[in-house]
């Protein structure tokens, strides 16, 4: 077979180079749709609540992710500055997962109960106001806007469908529960149960 | 894994490794001999045409390299159920980490550890990791200085809400506070705010109080303010209820008057919360970072 043919023959060209790129994924993806240790929870990991899910929600909007990973590598000096490396159980409710990739802030998989309530807000008013070398940009309109919990029912509604465990009544109540609250109270509360699950060092 | 996913992940390695090999040989062609019937292309430029040679000899050869490599890889590493034959998993390799960092480091923490809290300003090598791990974890809040801001107590005074025994300083690191001081707004009514506002301006000796108004203080004071901060206003340190007598506020934003900020604590109350940190940073870099939050403040 000549190269000629591969390159001259665009329907064969495709052909081969969907088996060329699809090896790696079936190798390396397919069979984790069958591994306990990637598709159980953890113990004790319960749905977000209405409030945390739109604090999430928060956090993928203002594009938190992009400068933020969440997921600590099993490294010494990561362990050692973030906590006990992110374990596969403990993202399986997340929809998207927010691992991100690009690492221009800390790490945040663990981030939550580190500081107080009082200090995230604080920094994300005015992150130069407690950092005064940070970077990061300031975030003030969290404080005035407020959480329209309007589509909180029908965002967890979805989220059952793929398999998040929302009972009935967390969808009915989602509304209610976070009508009217500010947005900085939401993405405060996402922040602080982040990683809380597993701790020790 | 079930042995049905090991196979499978074994096949299509396999097959793909098998694969490639296959596709090397039949594409690779041997070196045209040259001269007047070498092949080209086909491409003509300006009569200046391309000769249709194979691809170097040592760059095919790197790809026979990856083949090898491939093999050579699979057999050393886990894949599978096949762990390898150097056994390495990630978890492991962290593990081995964790102890070369121990076996290195862990005599000289075990050796700090064992100090009293207030010894350990005295040494320098304390000293060091101390001011390295409070610019990691503790300047965030307490500034890089140690000299606090609007909401979070400076640790270079010799004012203290709970104690600043060596003792008492590495309790709070290790189970962390949180400060409570209710909302009067509601109890008080506004005149009454105003009354206290005054008295706890007197009892801090400030300028310009309304010394009628503190004397209906003072009596609201007795009532509801004395069991935490006492009856001098002196505070209690077991209960982390402030001096009120010091001039020290800890939630006064700068340019702020000081009764303003008095009043807005008396009508909304303060939550203060010191995380804890024995789960994040363990009980020796704990009482290390205690020593030098101690030495912040004896200097």
């Amino acid at each position: 077979m000549q190269h000629e043919t591969v390159e001259k023959n665009v329907g064969l060209m495709v052909a081969l180079v969907l088996v060329a790129i699809s090896f790696g994924g079936l190798v390396e993806i397919v069979p984790l749709f069958s591994q306990d240790e990637v598709t159980e929870p953890i113990e004790g990991l319960e749905p977000h609540s209405a409030l945390v899910l739109e604090g999430r929600d928060i956090y993928i909007r203002e594009g938190c992710h992009v400068c933020h990973t969440q997921m600590v590598r099993p490294l010494r000096a990561e362990v050692e500055r973030y906590g006990p490396y992110s374990q596969a159980g403990e993202d399986v409710y997340e929809h998207p997962f927010l691992w991100g990739s690009k690492r221009t802030g800390p790490d945040l998989a663990r981030v939550g109960q580190r500081y107080s309530d009082e200090w995230q807000k604080a920094h994300l008013y005015d992150p130069r106001s407690v950092v005064p070398e940070s970077n990061m940009p300031a975030f003030p309109w969290l404080f005035e806007w407020t959480v329209d919990g309007s589509k909180t029912g029908a965002k967890m509604a979805a989220l059952r469908r793929v398999g998040v465990p929302y009972t009935d009544e967390q969808i009915a109540n989602a509304e209610s529960e976070v009508d009217g609250v500010t947005e900085i109270d939401a993405l405060v509360a996402y922040l602080q149960q982040l990683g809380t699950l597993v701790t020790g060092r | 894994m079930s042995s049905f996913w090991s196979a499978y992940i074994f096949i299509l390695t396999g097959i793909s490794i098998v694969g490639l090999a296959i596709l090397i040989t039949l594409t690779r062609r041997m070196k045209d001999p040259g001269g007047e019937g070498a092949s080209t292309t086909g491409h003509s430029f300006d009569g200046i045409e391309e000769f249709n040679n194979p691809l170097p000899k040592w760059w095919l050869n790197l790809f026979w390299i990856t083949i090898v490599f491939a093999v050579g890889y699979l057999i050393a590493y886990p894949v599978g159920n096949w762990d390898g034959l150097l056994n390495w998993t990630s978890q492991k390799e962290l593990t081995n980490a964790q102890i070369a960092h121990d076996r290195r480091y862990g005599e000289i923490y075990e050796r700090l550890a064992s100090m009293p809290v207030e010894d350990l300003p005295d040494n320098p090598q304390a000293m060091r990791i101390g001011q390295r791990l409070f610019e990691d974890n503790c300047a965030l809040c307490h500034g890089q200085a140690g000299q606090g801001g609007y909401g979070f107590p400076n640790l270079t005074d010799d004012d203290w809400l709970y104690g600043g025994s060596g003792e008492t300083i590495k309790a709070t690191l290790i189970n962390g506070r949180r400060g409570q001081m209710p909302a009067w707004g509601d109890a008080l009514g506004a005149q009454g705010v105003r009354a206290v506002t005054e008295y706890v301006m007197q009892l801090s000796e400030q300028d310009n109080v309304n010394a009628s108004l503190a004397r209906q203080g003072e009596a609201l004071y007795n009532a509801s303010c004395v069991a935490c901060h006492g009856e001098t206003g002196t505070g209690n340190q077991a209960l982390g209820a402030p001096n009120l007598t010091d001039d020290i506020w800890l939630y006064r934003i700068p340019g702020e008057s000081v009764r303003d900020s008095v009043q807005y604590t008396l009508n909304n109350g303060r939550a203060g919360n010191m995380p804890a940190w024995q789960n994040i940073l363990g009980e020796e870099r704990v009482h290390i970072l205690s020593g030098y939050v101690y030495d912040l403040s004896n200097q």
